[in-house]
Order: structure tokens, then C-alpha cells, then sequence
């Protein structure tokens, strides 16, 4: 075809339909939440009967600042990866937050822990529970997120999809974290991250499977 | 001289398609045509893997595709020059061949930080001092927004030919113009 008949039969037609990114993406995250609770609601019951108590503490409440900061910080960076020539470095920055909150927490844990309490407290004892409900728990979430991303152009789609990947995983984790009775920055440095590490890693090979255009 | 799109004038065109308007869409997509072909022939070709025009079309597609994805406070160059990269290093890697592009070239075309040193009398002497093939070559596609292909056909010339003669004479003419290429 030649490029003068193509621009004519594009032209044609100047009116966008398609829905913009943002607001693809609000919708798939006001989706997700439900979703992710529905799951979490047959998988787990219910949150730990303890959670008013226990909000208190500073290792919980350190736990749900961790899972939230990463919820948020991939909120607000995943739009940017739907736009072509989107800034997003400054908004990556603030996906540090979350480990920079749990190395100072590990920190001080290790140094508040006799030597041999360190392992047990970061075996905990639900850690298989865990790496299993994640990301089962972030399954629904990730797969709007990925819809909605296909809907925008992604120029980096692997990068796209991990970061939707981190989204997924940081609501689950929040919601995961209020029924989870393992407090320990050990704890949740080690098993939240491998499970947070695992849908980001299906986030980004379906992103750079299915977020191309 | 076109090579040169100044941001404003984008956007307005762009934004006047979004609201429906087929003219403005048009020009647009023809200014954008040249642009993308422009970095691909100047900086990826000639000789290169993939042809040109169609790696031009390919864009024009996805640019069309994608248009929603423009929000109208941002930008526009970034956004092209975003989606223009991408079309080609995709185009490049379905067809097996490893390309690395730095956004930087496409965003060299589109800025245009010349556009007020170089006036349209200089362009004009210095189109003028190139030889007469490569004039007519440079002209029809810069200026006219001719592709390759139809210039190739119009003059006689392969399109090999053409594509050798409008890398020379842009070369020819930024030297002139006292510019470097990277």
C-alpha cells in the first residue's frame, strides 16, 4: 500500500474510541480490590482476630506500611508505563520506599533478637501459606491490571507488566498481611518478597507476551 | 524545509484530529511520515534490513492505533518520538535482526533547537549548492513529503539510488549548515 492512500484511509477516521490508559487502569484497580478480597475471603476467612490489638505494634503496623507503600508506589508509576515518553523516573524512585522500609526494620530486628531467635523468627510459621495465597490472591488483580495496560501502548512492555505485577502484589500482600500473624521484618522481608517477586515475574513475561502493540 | 516539526504546530494538528477534524489528521500523519521516514533513512538506512516505507507505515498504523494514548497537556514530541522507537525496534526484532536505537536519534529529528538559527533562505542556498540530483532527491522528499519510492519512480532512479543520494545531500547540507552528525 502506499503511504499517501494509507494517511488518506487513517484519516478517515480521527476520532479516538479506545478508552485512555488512566482511566483503564482506575477501572481495572477499582476491580481488582473486590476481586482480590472475593479471593482472599474463600481462601483465608477472615483477618486474624487480634488485627485491632495488633495494629499497634510496630512490627504489624511496619508490615502494612511496607505492603501499602508498594501498592502506592506502583499505583502511581503504572500509568506513566502506559504512555509513549512518559517521565517515569522520579516515580520510580518511590518503589524504593517499600525495601528501604524493610531493611531498617530488619536492621533493628536483628539487632533486638538474641542470635538464635533470628532463623525461627524468619521461618516464621506460615510461610508456605503464604507464597501460596499471594499470589493467588494477586491472580485476578494482575490479569485486570494486564488488560488495562494492553488498552494503553506500552513501549516497555516487560517493564509494564512487572510493575503491574508489583501493583497486583502489593494489594495482595496488604490484604494478605492483615491475616498473616507473622510479624517479624525477617518474616515478611523474606516470604512478602518472594511472593511479591513472583507475580512480578508473571507480570513481566505476560507483559512482554501480551502488552506488545 | 520541513524536516523540522516545531511542537505547537503538532499538537494543534493533532488536537483539532482528536476533536474530528480529517484535514488536521491528515497533515499530521503526513508530517509524521516524514519525520519517521527521515530517522529511518537517515539513521538506519540505506542498506538497512527493513525497508523504509514500510517501517514509515508500520508507525503511521500504531500512531493511529495509539492516539488515545496522547493526553493534550503533555507533550507531543516525546510521545511520538516514544512510539516511532518503539515501531521500529519491534519491526526490527520480528524480523530477527538485533537493533539497538537509541530514542535520542528520533528525538534529534524532532527537536528543534535549529529551527530558529536555520532560516528558510539558508536551507534554500544550501539545497541549492547541492548537485543536481541529489537537489531534486532532497527536495522531493523533504520538502514535498514524497516517499522514497514515489520520488524513485518520478526521477527514474531505484530506489537504492535515491536513498544513497538523499543520505549525501542531507549530509552535504548539514555540513553546510555547519552541523554534526553524531
Amino acid at each position: 500500500m502506499n503511504t499517501d492512500d494509507l494517511i488518506a484511509s487513517l484519516a478517515s477516521d480521527p476520532r479516538p474510541r479506545a478508552v485512555p490508559p488512566g482511566r483503564a487502569l482506575a477501572l481495572a484497580f477499582g476491580l481488582a480490590l473486590p476481586a482480590a478480597l472475593a479471593v482472599f475471603a474463600i481462601a483465608l476467612g477472615a483477618p486474624r482476630p487480634d488485627l485491632a490489638a495488633a495494629l499497634a505494634t510496630p512490627a504489624f503496623a511496619t508490615k502494612l506500611a511496607a505492603t501499602l507503600s508498594l501498592l502506592l508506589a506502583a499505583l502511581l508509576l503504572l500509568p506513566a508505563m502506559a504512555l509513549p515518553g512518559a517521565r517515569t523516573a522520579p516515580r520510580r524512585l518511590a518503589l524504593m520506599v517499600p525495601p528501604a522500609l524493610l531493611a531498617l526494620a530488619v536492621g533493628a530486628e536483628i539487632a533486638r533478637l538474641p542470635g538464635e531467635a533470628v532463623m525461627p523468627a524468619l521461618l516464621g510459621s506460615n510461610a508456605l501459606v503464604c507464597l501460596v495465597n499471594v499470589p493467588l490472591i494477586g491472580a485476578a488483580p494482575l490479569a485486570l491490571l494486564l488488560l488495562a495496560l494492553r488498552q494503553g501502548a506500552p513501549t516497555r512492555p516487560a517493564a509494564a507488566g512487572l510493575v503491574a505485577g508489583l501493583l497486583a502484589g502489593g494489594i495482595a500482600t496488604a490484604i494478605y498481611a492483615t491475616h498473616c500473624t507473622d510479624d517479624s521484618p525477617l518474616f515478611v522481608a523474606t516470604w512478602y518478597t518472594l511472593s511479591v517477586g513472583i507475580l512480578a515475574v508473571a507480570g513481566a513475561l505476560a507483559g512482554r507476551r501480551w502488552a506488545r502493540w | 524545509m520541513r524536516v523540522v516539526q516545531d511542537e505547537a504546530t503538532l499538537a494543534a494538528l493533532m488536537t483539532a484530529a482528536l476533536d474530528g477534524d480529517e484535514a488536521a489528521y491528515a497533515q499530521f500523519l503526513r508530517r509524521t511520515a516524514g519525520f519517521v521516514r527521515t530517522v529511518v533513512v537517515h539513521r538506519i538506512g540505506p542498506g538497512g534490513p527493513v525497508d523504509a516505507e514500510d517501517l514509515v507505515q508500520e508507525t503511521l498504523l500504531a500512531v493511529h492505533l495509539k492516539r488515545h494514548t496522547w493526553r493534550r497537556d503533555r507533550p507531543i514530541k516525546p510521545w511520538l518520538a516514544a512510539i516511532a522507537r518503539y515501531k521500529v525496534v519491534d519491526s526490527f526484532r520480528r524480523r530477527g535482526v538485533r537493533a539497538e536505537v537509541d530514542i535520542a536519534d528520533f528525538e534529534e529529528v524532532l527537536a528543534a533547537p535549529q529551527a530558529e538559527t536555520v532560516s528558510e533562505r539558508e536551507v534554500d542556498q544550501a539545497l541549492a549548492a547541492l548537485a543536481p540530483g541529489q537537489r531534486s532527491v532532497v527536495s522531493a522528499i523533504t520538502v514535498e513529503g514524497r516517499s522514497i519510492r514515489e520520488t524513485a519512480a518520478s526521477l527514474g532512479m531505484t530506489e537504492g539510488a535515491v536513498r544513497v543520494s538523499l543520505h549525501r545531500g542531507l549530509a552535504a547540507i548539514r555540513s553546510r549548515l555547519g552541523r554534526t552528525d553524531r
